[in-house]
């Protein structure tokens, strides 16, 4: 017989460390492996959690491979319409400005079908968090050129990789939207390191801190992968991200007034 | 507390009542024949007095979609457009009756189709009675013929919506939005402080999370869904059939008419009854559900029917299902912002008496 | 008693304010109205018109085909309403500006020369309350003192100051209309 007994001991509560946090619940996550969603679902979960924000969150979930994210975090939720969003999050948090309100955005749905919505509630300084998450495709459709598709690259509806000159540029929205007044930080961070999981959380935490002290609109993009549809491995994805992504979406900061005054760059 | 004596135009009643019902908040988009709507709540500023949020959006789109996440949180909110712009909120109004969410839409309709005139129509009835959007589903739809009656729905279309959690439009016209009328307005309501159970306003640990959603990819449940929603509609159209009469009771012939053409058909029956014709006028109030059963009754006692309507003939297949081809069904119309007169109705109804 | 009126005129006229004060003001009497503007992109200078309902019975159609009494403030609206009068119906009508006059012999026509009389009187803001004057002379349906309560009602509280010279305009209208032919 194997020596079991000794588990008992290994579990105690000075011995724990990590553990499922209390705002995820017990549904299987539905991603592919390798997928960030998950990741950003986690960070965002614990920080509802140390911040003791749970009875007082609404999340809006957008149309897209994170259309499910209601399923597994434990809060109050609502599911919009493809793009529509930040028009949900405008209308609850003006009628409950005490509430905690954020939206959780791919780029199809924030970028291409909703950027009137997204542009409008960000100019207006909505006081909401933005979390937008960059993956340069369709994913949940099966793989679609989005408005972030990176020139050359290839998609479904982009066989031959993206052609410029017929189907347009990437859009930059986060470098949009850091220009409008309206917005008061705007960053852009990944969750592919262990490093760059620690900055998003760092990053999600200062815009919850920022919307108590009623500042405008935060948003946080968060460059992401699609092993599945960009028919990599994840380890192949997240190098492809680092050489291809990054330079087009370059990571850090685009906007934070509170940081230019403490650090004076 | 008594009801204050004003004149106002239909809009703002519209505008004025949803102050004094306690509205929670209002979501619109300017567009020709309604914008003082807007106008007048911005003027108004309810925020400093009962704490009602209005907003000009950037859109109808946007708009429609602030009213389901402020209806999501069960507040009670409210938009408000004219055809074109209730076209571009379908989207959100499916997505409402979808999640069982409970508002008001006010729809000042103008002649189409496309941009069409900004004159008064009533060609927006299939529209708003039959769903609107994509899937299967109904509005609730009150036919205000008056100015009075534009005040008075607002309050009648938000107790409707929060007793079957679904959409209620208001189906005006230009006509009715534009012109002036007294109007007995209610004192003012406080808002609501009651959270409906289902409503997201942030999960406490007493409850389990509320999810505000018409997604469903299992066929089985979503069929469950769909055949909650057929039984809801059902009794709505057992509870909440409105109608008025006039001049019914000894009737030869009636008219159908509901918003602006019943108050024209109102003359016209007055008009005839001086040249000695029994014409009695059927003016539904709710358009969904239809008063079919009342006018099946009357099938029996009239030898013909004229649906009177400024489209080129809607709500008429309404009565004809109603009647089932008890009696003949006319319809006369006019279109494109005509409305029609008294006296062309008397005409259309003669040339029917003696043709018939 | 009921009285159907369209007044029509170029917008910016005060077409469609004058209508607002002749409710406000029959309102005073407990009377039944309803007030239907024509609307549209037209702000200033394009034709506007409103149909103005006044009765003691509850008031079916807002709007009309035919009319007790019009009230015409320029050519264009003269062609088009001078049919619309019911058969022994008013007409009423200031000449400034107008090159075919009524020709109707089954109304009863009255002239107006408000224009000019706001002219000589300085002010040609007050030209719809002369208009209003002369045809309250013709069919006195609404008192005078009820008007200076319904100009209180209708006008923004800034604009009180004027209500004396408003009430002048309104003596003053009714003494300059006079009959052209009677039915």
């Amino acid at each position: 017989m194997a020596e079991v007994t000794g588990i008992k001991e290994i579990i105690k509560p000075e011995n724990l460390v990590y553990k499922r946090t209390s705002v995820m619940t017990d549904e299987t996550l539905h991603y592919c492996p390798g997928c960030g969603h998950g990741t950003v679902h986690r960070i965002l979960a614990e920080i509802i959690d140390e911040e003791g924000l749970q009875s007082e969150t609404i999340g809006i979930t957008p149309v897209g491979c994170s259309v499910f994210l209601y399923h597994y975090l434990d809060i109050d939720s609502q599911e919009a319409a493809h793009g529509r969003a930040p028009a949900l999050a405008t209308a609850i948090k003006r009628l409950m400005p005490e509430k905690f309100v954020f939206t959780y955005q791919g780029d199809g749905d924030l970028a291409a079908i909703g950027t009137s919505e997204t542009i409008h509630a960000c100019n207006r300084g909505e006081n909401f968090l933005i979390i937008f998450i960059n993956n340069g495709i369709y994913g949940m459709t099966g793989g679609q050129m989005a408005p972030t598709t990176l020139p050359g690259m290839k998609s479904s509806t982009s066989p031959f990789g993206r052609d410029v000159k017929t189907m347009g540029n990437p859009l930059k929205m986060t470098d949009i939207v850091a220009t409008l007044p309206g917005t008061y930080y705007v960053t852009r961070q990944s969750v592919h390191t262990p490093a760059n999981v620690r900055k998003t959380k760092k990053a999600i935490r200062k815009a919850v801190q920022y919307q108590k002290l009623n500042k405008g609109t935060c948003f946080v993009e968060v460059v992401s992968n699609c092993p599945s549809n960009w028919k990599m491995t994840p380890v192949q994805a997240n190098k492809w991200m680092e050489e291809n992504m990054f330079p087009f979406y370059p990571l850090g900061d685009l906007k934070d007034p509170e940081k230019q005054s403490t650090e004076q760059k | 507390m008594e009801r204050e004596l004003r004149l106002m135009k239909g809009n703002e009643a519209v505008a004025e009542a949803a102050i004094r019902a306690g509205a929670d908040g209002y979501f619109g988009y300017p567009i020709t024949p309604q914008s003082e709507i807007l106008e007048y709540l911005m003027g108004a500023n309810p925020m400093e007095t009962t704490g009602m949020v209005v907003l000009q959006a950037e859109s109808e789109v946007a708009a429609i979609n602030m009213v389901y996440g402020g209806a999501g949180c069960g507040k009670k909110v409210m938009t408000s457009s004219s055809s074109p712009g209730i076209s571009l909120k379908q989207e959100g109004i499916t997505y409402i009756a979808g999640s069982e969410l409970p508002c008001l839409i006010v729809n000042v309709v103008r002649g189409g189709p496309g941009l069409g005139t900004i004159q008064p129509a009533q060609s927006d009835y299939f529209q708003a009675v039959k769903g609107g959007g994509h899937g299967d589903y109904h509005l609730i739809v009150l036919a205000p013929a008056s100015v009075q009656e534009m005040a008075d729905f607002v309050d009648l279309g938000f107790e409707l919506a929060f007793k079957y959690r679904n959409p209620v439009m208001m189906l005006s016209d230009g006509a009715i939005g534009q012109m002036m009328e007294k109007v007995w307005l209610s004192p003012q309501k406080e808002r609501s402080k009651t959270v409906p159970e289902w409503a997201t306003t942030g999960k406490p640990p007493t409850r389990e999370r509320n999810i505000i959603t018409s997604l469903e990819l299992n066929p089985d449940n979503q069929e469950k869904f769909n055949q909650k929603l057929v039984e809801k509609y059902n009794r709505i159209r057992e509870n909440e059939v409105r109608f008025e009469e006039f001049q019914c009771s000894d009737a030869d012939y009636l008219l159908v008419a509901y918003g602006t053409s019943a108050r024209i058909c109102q003359k016209s029956v007055q008009l005839a009854r001086g040249e000695g014709l029994k014409v009695g006028l059927l003016r539904p109030i709710t358009l969904f559900p239809f008063p079919s059963k009342r006018l099946s009754e009357l099938a029996e006692k009239v030898s013909l029917m004229i649906s009177v309507e400024m489209s080129a003939g809607q709500m008429v297949e309404d009565v004809l299902l109603s009647v089932n081809g008890k009696v003949p069904v006319y319809h006369y119309g006019r279109m494109g912002g005509i409305v029609p007169t008294p006296d062309e109705v008397v005409a259309f109804l003669k040339s029917k008496i003696i043709g018939g | 008693m009921t009285e159907e009126i369209i007044i029509a005129g170029f917008g910016g006229q005060g077409v469609l304010s004058m209508g607002k004060i002749m409710i406000h003001s029959a309102v005073m009497q407990d009377l039944e109205v309803s007030w239907m503007p024509s609307y549209g992109p037209e702000m200033r200078g394009g034709t506007a018109n409103v149909t103005v309902i006044v009765s003691t019975e509850r008031i079916s159609s807002p709007i009309l085909r035919q009319f007790d009494t019009a009230i015409i403030l320029n050519q264009q609206s003269l062609d088009k309403f001078e049919g619309s009068v019911k058969q022994g119906g008013t007409l009423i009508y200031d000449t400034n500006g107008i090159t075919r006059h009524p020709e109707r012999k089954d109304i009863s026509v009255y002239s107006i020369d408000a224009v000019e009389e706001a002219g000589k009187m300085n002010n040609p803001k007050i030209f719809n309350m002369i208009v209003l004057g002369g045809y309250l002379k013709i069919k006195p349906i609404i008192k005078t003192e009820n008007v200076v309560k319904g100009l209180q009602e209708s006008l923004p509280e800034r604009y009180h100051h004027l209500i004396p010279l408003n009430q002048q305009a309104i003596e003053r209208g009714m003494e300059i209309i006079r009959k052209v032919s009677e039915s």
